[in-house]
């Protein structure tokens, strides 16, 4: 069971490219028509040096280009079948658009157990700087592990 | 795109409803999100791992959200957006995404809504619950 030990621990940076063509995907995925997001004349007239992405996006960037995606649960020894996303959280401090490149810093901020140890609440927080060494976002996620 | 610059504290800024997600979306966010997860897409993994059936990913219900949010508010106006994932959202979910102007603020020298967020499934349980914070 994964304890306070685990506080502290550094992921390895992940290192992803903001692609047009993924990034369509996303969009015909969720159905999404927005021009801001559709058509890059449009992104640029409202004022975007590119396509920017959408809220969301930057959660599946940090996966798309992870060797390891999972490595938070193997690093931790928890089952995949196991974990349950609980809570999400996006800061953002500067646009993201297609073109940029994306630096992610993952470490472990809290342990917390719950229900009498029959959950394990783990908290993710993650800096995210671009190809000009800005510091556009940061990111917070709550896993949680169903112990037993 | 309603008019936000005048959003009084109740206002409902958000609203749209999506389609039913089938299992096709799930295999579909599966590769466009690079979560790659089984339980969201293989029955024989979720079943083993003790649920009935494949559920969604919670970010492809975040990700509605976020449409959501973004067809009220462009995402250079956005500066914060955070949500709590209260149930699992079953296949065939009908999902509304809704939100309210909850307060208004200065913060950083601008004017800002804090923005309460929920999604719905079609029998009105919350599968999320949340904020965001816009610029005005």
């Amino acid at each position: 069971m994964v304890d306070q030990s685990a506080v502290g621990h550094r992921f390895t940076p992940v290192t992803a490219a903001v692609e047009p063509g993924r990034l369509r995907y996303f969009f015909e995925t969720l159905g999404e028509t927005n021009s801001l997001y559709r058509d890059a004349a449009a992104a640029k007239a409202a004022g975007y040096k590119g396509i920017p992405i959408p809220p969301t996006y930057l959660f599946c960037l940090e996966m798309l280009d992870n060797e390891k995606p999972f490595e938070f649960l193997t690093a931790l020894d928890i089952d995949l079948g196991r974990v349950l996303h609980g809570e999400q959280s996006f800061t953002y401090h500067a646009p993201v658009v297609v073109g940029d490149t994306l630096t992610f810093q993952s470490s472990v901020a809290s342990v917390a157990e719950k229900k009498g140890g029959a959950l394990t609440l783990i908290g993710v927080n993650t800096t995210v700087t671009n190809q000009h060494g800005v510091h556009v976002a940061d990111t917070a996620r709550t896993i949680v592990v169903r112990n037993g | 795109m309603t008019d936000t610059k005048a959003a009084a504290v109740g206002d409902r800024v958000v609203h749209k409803q999506f389609p039913a997600i089938s299992r096709h979306r799930l295999a579909l966010y599966c590769g466009a999100s690079g979560d790659h997860n089984p339980i969201h897409v293989d029955i024989d993994f979720a079943k083993a791992s003790g649920f009935p059936d494949v559920f969604s990913h919670g970010m492809l219900v975040m990700g509605y959200l976020g449409q959501a949010l973004s067809d009220a508010f462009p995402p250079s106006r956005i500066r914060s957006f955070s949500t709590r994932f209260a149930a699992i959202t079953q296949v065939g979910a009908e999902l509304t995404c809704e939100g309210t102007v909850a307060e208004l603020f200065e913060a950083g020298g601008e004017r800002c809504a804090r923005i309460a967020l929920t999604t719905k499934d079609q029998h009105g349980e919350t599968k999320l619950a949340g904020e965001a914070v816009v610029a005005l």
